[in-house]
């Protein structure tokens, strides 16, 4: 058919990533609930002592963030039954509190989220215990200085690539696995969103970070292999070699004048 | 809370099906049925019984998933 005398049309083309744009005002919103996660952390880190059951703490979170006027972001989500996510020393994340003790040396990771107004944050730190190992206390800072170095690539304009390049670069030079199977996500009026935020990829690669994007980092690091395996409860994740591993995770807005990181606890990202 | 991804795993295929579904058998001894990734129609990738390839499997759905590439 001849079609060089039809009109041409301009489409936009339509945004079939999934991403959204927050609002100055839901940011805001998600702000507050990053802080309810965020004093929750505090006082969880506080707490936290040998001879615990991680039960105990999932007990002080669910009352701390009733307290503060929210709502538990895990409880429930895909039938998860508690308020926060506690992973002792070879698990990584998504470990079930229960009747667990907590003993002196133990490597715990707390992943805590909240909502507010029907907007969800999402955050997670890992604690040695009384006397840790040198090596679990080197995974630990590692862990925590390469979520800060993807926060570094979180600013407008560059990609999901540049986030997951700078983690993996920081921790695999320290000989440490970075975990493939579960990664970062955006955040909003639903826990996961588009896109992911793998912890590994390549620079300039990826979907494009645009202001109001609002995500969650968070490296996983395991002092042996990258590679997992789930246990039959459905949810607890592990280091396959069972060798310790670490989380931290921030929810962050990406702005026009970088990354605000809205679960920081005292402002700081520490 | 963070997101399980999509996994990708190797494996051999074992039987090509109409619509370029293929059986794969993979490295676990599964096997799962695994259709072509858009981008492998549009560059126009045989593949073929015995060719190793990769998979993509959703965690939801372990006996689908999506032929990603195929190894030389």
């Amino acid at each position: 058919m001849e079609r060089k005398h039809l009109p041409s049309i301009e489409i936009a083309e339509p945004d079939l990533s999934g991403i959204t744009i927050k609002s100055v005002q839901e940011i805001d919103t998600m702000r507050e609930a990053g802080q309810v996660v965020a004093t929750t952390i505090e006082l969880l880190m506080a707490s936290i002592q040998p001879g615990m059951k991680t039960r105990e703490l999932d007990a002080i979170a669910s009352r701390e963030i009733k307290r503060l006027g929210a709502l538990p972001a895990f409880k429930g989500y895909r039938g998860f039954p508690a308020t926060i996510c506690v992973s002792l020393n070879q698990e990584i994340v998504h470990g079930i509190p229960g009747d667990l003790i907590i003993r002196d040396g133990d490597v715990v990771s707390m992943d805590v989220g909240a909502i507010v107004d029907g907007y969800f944050s999402d955050s997670a730190v890992t604690v040695g215990v009384g006397n840790v190992t040198h090596e679990a206390e080197q995974l630990i800072e590692a862990t925590r200085l390469s979520l800060e170095k993807g926060i570094e690539q979180a600013t407008v304009g560059k990609r999901v690539g540049d986030i997951g390049a700078a983690v993996q670069r920081y921790a695999e030079a320290q000989g440490y696995g970075v975990v493939r199977e579960y990664v970062g996500h955006g955040v909003g009026r639903a826990l996961h969103e588009e896109p992911s935020i793998p912890n590994y990829g390549d620079p300039g690669k990826g979907p494009l970070l645009r202001a109001g994007m609002v995500i969650a980092i968070e490296p996983m690091l395991n002092l042996g292999t990258w590679q997992t395996r789930a246990l039959d409860d459905g949810w607890t994740v592990e280091t396959a070699d069972g060798k310790i591993s670490a989380h931290y995770e921030h929810t962050l807005a990406i702005t026009e004048e970088g990354p605000e990181v809205l679960t920081a606890r005292n402002g700081s990202v520490r | 809370m963070a997101k399980k991804e999509a996994i990708e795993v190797e494996g051999t295929v074992t039987e090509a099906l109409p619509n370029a579904v293929f059986r794969v058998e993979l490295a676990n001894g599964h096997m799962v049925l695994g259709h072509i990734s858009g981008k492998m129609r549009m560059h126009f990738i045989r593949v073929l019984p015995g060719d190793r390839v990769l998979v993509e499997l959703s965690p939801y759905d372990l006996t689908r998933g999506r032929v990603t590439f195929r190894f030389r």
